[in-house]
């Protein structure tokens, strides 16, 4: 007996150290953690600096650029970084690249850290903004001119005082700028007659009907990592309420996706799935076995973007072609998820005035450019009044090029309902789909759900 | 796993430090004071404390909190525990995780049990040889295994060519997008996993065993099922414990299995804290919540884990 009261006593005793040894930092998480205080600290005195402000000279003297990369797409990078040490032998580069799931979920702490990159891959820069983490590129973009270049995708990673994005400071600019839409197989669509290209929904589901009569699968996408938030957004692009979306997307105050047009999407995309368009077992498939599937002609369409024009290109030439996503009626403006493959300077970058030039140079010279849309398959932005610059004869970048310029010109770019948020996709989004498209969930449902968690995470 | 080694290291360490205190007390004239003994354990208390105690203090204090891991945070009091039990996806979760314990735990205690049971009946080299091929899953990574075995579930994989063949294709299905049999697809995964483990302890149990026993059994004319329940698995209590202890921490606590089999999916209906509690903290930046869910699946992991001990200790 006499043991065990002392030995509930030592562990009292244990415990009560314990607890002070972790009471000592029981402040609020967040109001004294390392990072903040290192960001902010950097970030007063760069608001203030007065003496140099920002220069447009790249210096003569030696530097190492940081970038930190998503793997899969550093090839582009590695053509682009050599071609810029040819013209600037005093810039070397020091490459990090991660997948864009890791990259995507650790950037944050990344960027903080006292050792930040000067340039980095990260797609969703709202939060990130308004915690301090990313430099305003304001001042850049006067010194450089950005401003003029035409703005559609840009203003999706423009963030105003309030935190609301869609408008306000510049906080990153794209190497490619992505648009979506519809490839199909040249063949397969010759000897359905389809006509190419498909004017409108209507169209698309007669073509799509046609082809399930000659037993070939209408759509070749897979949903096991929640790829048919591609098909859902393209429909309810062409309907009513885009801006309601929009909103929605940029985190607006009040907004919403319980909407009309979403509960219209939903309903859509599960009377596809049950008249058979999507390839049985659709959620057990992922987005690199499908689009391998469609490569080697499995499929009669496939929705996605310009980023797999070049691999298709390589892997297929000649084989498959790209039309943007048809509204309702033909003539109606071509509107579709067009984004910036967006990359950020952290506040915390050593060499901003050098990482500004390599940015604005990758916009602007004639060598970069191209190597951005052979690489990538995307429009490489920038000033409207350069020349755009041009694929090989007979590839479908050609295509996916003239669909951007197309969305450009209609003033269509939205950014993607999964950018809403940093989890929505994967935590909401994803996974409703799944249920939606296999009948388990009403579009009803669906459209609440998502607002409902939505509004949990940005803790409205 | 930290849960685990935390179980273990406390359920080592109680007993030990019970004898000693008895013989000080027998020797008398070495006692030193209390403090003496604190001197000693200083440094491992100060490490426990620091990687340990630290961070599950802290887990507590942000559960909360409503906080992004970098911004301001906000004190919501209770209402991240209030959305572990009122999200049907959080429940969801839950729930899912006591229904891996049937395959974690029972299936692959009692198929361990089994075979532990033949295995002690082969001559020596064969008994190594099939320890040893049961005990190879728990050699390969668990990430590793789960990209293997996705490849077997898929629609044309190992699984359904086999039921093809054996004339049964009309169940073969893809079996990780099936809202169904994704969760029972995922837990034999960890039965097979754990059931080496589970045989390799059993069969250390009964090596432990007294022959005569089993001799007396049969004198008493016990088949071999009244000789196992008589002898085998009484003797092999201590070792019972420490399997169901492993794996019903593994069902709970599972993670890697189902990250990079399912991510949770169909439809939620695979998700398990573990990925849940990932999701929460690194995709969504809700620190609060995370802690919250990870408060909670601590509690049930020590809420089963400890009456167990008490329950299968081994009375004098």
């Amino acid at each position: 007996m006499r043991i065990t009261t002392r030995r509930s006593a030592a562990m009292l005793m244990a415990g009560t150290a314990a607890v002070a040894l972790t009471l000592a930092a029981c402040s609020p998480p967040g109001s004294s953690s390392p990072s903040t205080s290192s960001s902010s600290s950097s970030s007063a005195p760069a608001g203030e600096e007065p003496a140099p402000g920002v220069s447009t000279e790249l210096s003569a003297d030696p530097v190492e650029l940081d970038l930190y990369l998503e793997s899969g797409f550093t090839d582009q990078f590695d053509a682009l970084l050599a071609e810029f040490t040819a013209q600037h032998p005093q810039v070397t580069f020091k490459i990090r690249s991660d997948s864009f799931q890791n990259l995507a979920q650790n950037a944050v702490r990344i960027m903080s850290s006292p050792d930040a990159p000067d340039l980095m891959r990260f797609p969703t820069v709202q939060a990130a903004a308004k915690d301090g983490i990313l430099l305003n590129l304001d001042e850049y973009a006067e010194a450089y001119g950005w401003n003029d270049w035409p703005q559609g995708t840009l203003n999706q990673v423009r963030i105003d005082e309030t935190g609301a994005r869609g408008s306000g400071s510049l906080y990153a600019l794209g190497v490619g700028y992505n648009v979506t839409g519809v490839y199909y197989n040249k063949a397969k669509a010759e000897e359905l007659g389809i006509e190419i290209p498909v004017e409108t929904i209507a169209d698309l589901e007669a073509a799509m009907d046609t082809a399930l009569a000659a037993g070939e699968t209408p759509i070749m996408l897979g949903n096991a990592d929640f790829t048919y938030a591609f098909p859902l957004q393209m429909i309810q692009n062409q309907l009513e309420g885009l801006d309601q979306v929009k909103d929605w997307i940029y985190q607006k105050d009040g907004a919403t996706y319980d909407l009309p047009s979403s509960v219209e999407a939903a309903a859509k995309l599960q009377q596809w799935a049950e008249k058979g368009y999507f390839p049985a077992d659709v959620n057990a498939i992922d987005y690199a076995t499908a689009i391998g599937s469609f490569t080697s002609g499995e499929g009669v369409f496939h929705f996605s973007g310009d980023w797999e024009a070049g691999g298709l290109t390589m892997n297929a030439p000649g084989e498959f072609g790209f039309f943007p996503f048809p509204g309702l009626t033909a003539d109606a403006p071509k509107v579709a998820m067009a984004a910036p493959a967006t990359y950020v300077v952290p506040t915390n970058a050593k060499n901003k005035d050098a990482i500004a030039y390599f940015l604005n140079w990758v916009h602007t010279d004639a060598k970069a450019r191209q190597i951005v849309l052979e690489y990538t398959g995307s429009t490489p932005g920038g000033p409207a009044e350069l020349d755009p610059p041009v694929a090989p004869e007979g590839s479908v970048i050609n295509e996916t090029l003239a669909a951007a310029a197309q969305v450009a010109d209609d003033d269509g770019a939205i950014d993607f309902l999964g950018n809403a948020t940093a989890g929505i996709l994967t935590s909401t989004l994803g996974p409703d789909l799944q249920l939606l498209i296999t009948g388990r969930m009403t579009p009803e449902d669906f459209a609440a759900h998502i607002q409902q968690a939505y509004e949990t995470e940005l803790g409205r | 796993m930290t849960q685990l080694d935390q179980t273990v290291a406390g359920a080592q360490g109680a007993r030990p430090a019970a004898g000693g205190g008895r013989r000080t007390t027998r020797r008398g004239g070495e006692r030193r004071g209390p403090w003496a003994a604190w001197i000693f354990v200083l440094p491992a208390l100060a490490v426990y404390s620091f990687f340990t105690l630290q961070s599950l203090a802290k887990s507590v204090q942000y559960s909360f909190y409503s906080w992004n891991g970098i911004g301001e945070a906000r004190w919501v009091g209770l209402a991240n525990y209030a959305e572990v039990f009122s999200d049907p996806r959080r429940v969801t979760a839950l729930a899912n995780a006591f229904k891996l314990i049937f395959f974690y735990s029972f299936l692959s205690i009692a198929l361990g049990l089994i075979a532990a049971t033949l295995i002690r009946g082969l001559n020596s080299r064969w008994s190594r040889a099939s320890q040893t091929l049961l005990f190879l899953p728990q050699v390969v990574p668990l990430v590793g295994a789960g990209i293997a075995w996705t490849w077997l579930y898929s629609s044309d994989g190992a699984v359904n060519q086999i039921l093809r063949a054996i004339g049964l294709g009309g169940v073969a299905r893809a079996w990780l997008a099936d809202f169904t049999f994704a969760l029972p697809a995922i837990g034999i995964v960890g039965t097979w996993v754990l059931i080496g483990l589970c045989t390799m302890l059993l069969s250390a149990g009964m090596t432990k065993i007294d022959p005569s026993l089993y001799d007396a059994a049969r004198v008493d004319g016990a088949g071999p099922i009244r000789e196992f329940f008589a002898v085998t698995l009484p003797g092999v209590r201590g070792e019972l414990t420490v399997c169901l202890t492993v794996t019903l921490i593994a069902a709970l606590a599972n993670f890697d299995v189902v990250y990079t089999m399912t991510l949770g999916g169909p439809g939620g209906s695979t998700m398990v804290p573990g990925v849940d509690i990932y999701q929460l903290a690194f995709n969504q930046a809700r620190v609060g919540a995370a802690s919250a869910m990870g408060v909670v699946l601590m509690v049930l992991v020590l809420a089963l884990v400890l009456p167990l001990q008490r329950i299968m200790r081994e009375r004098p």
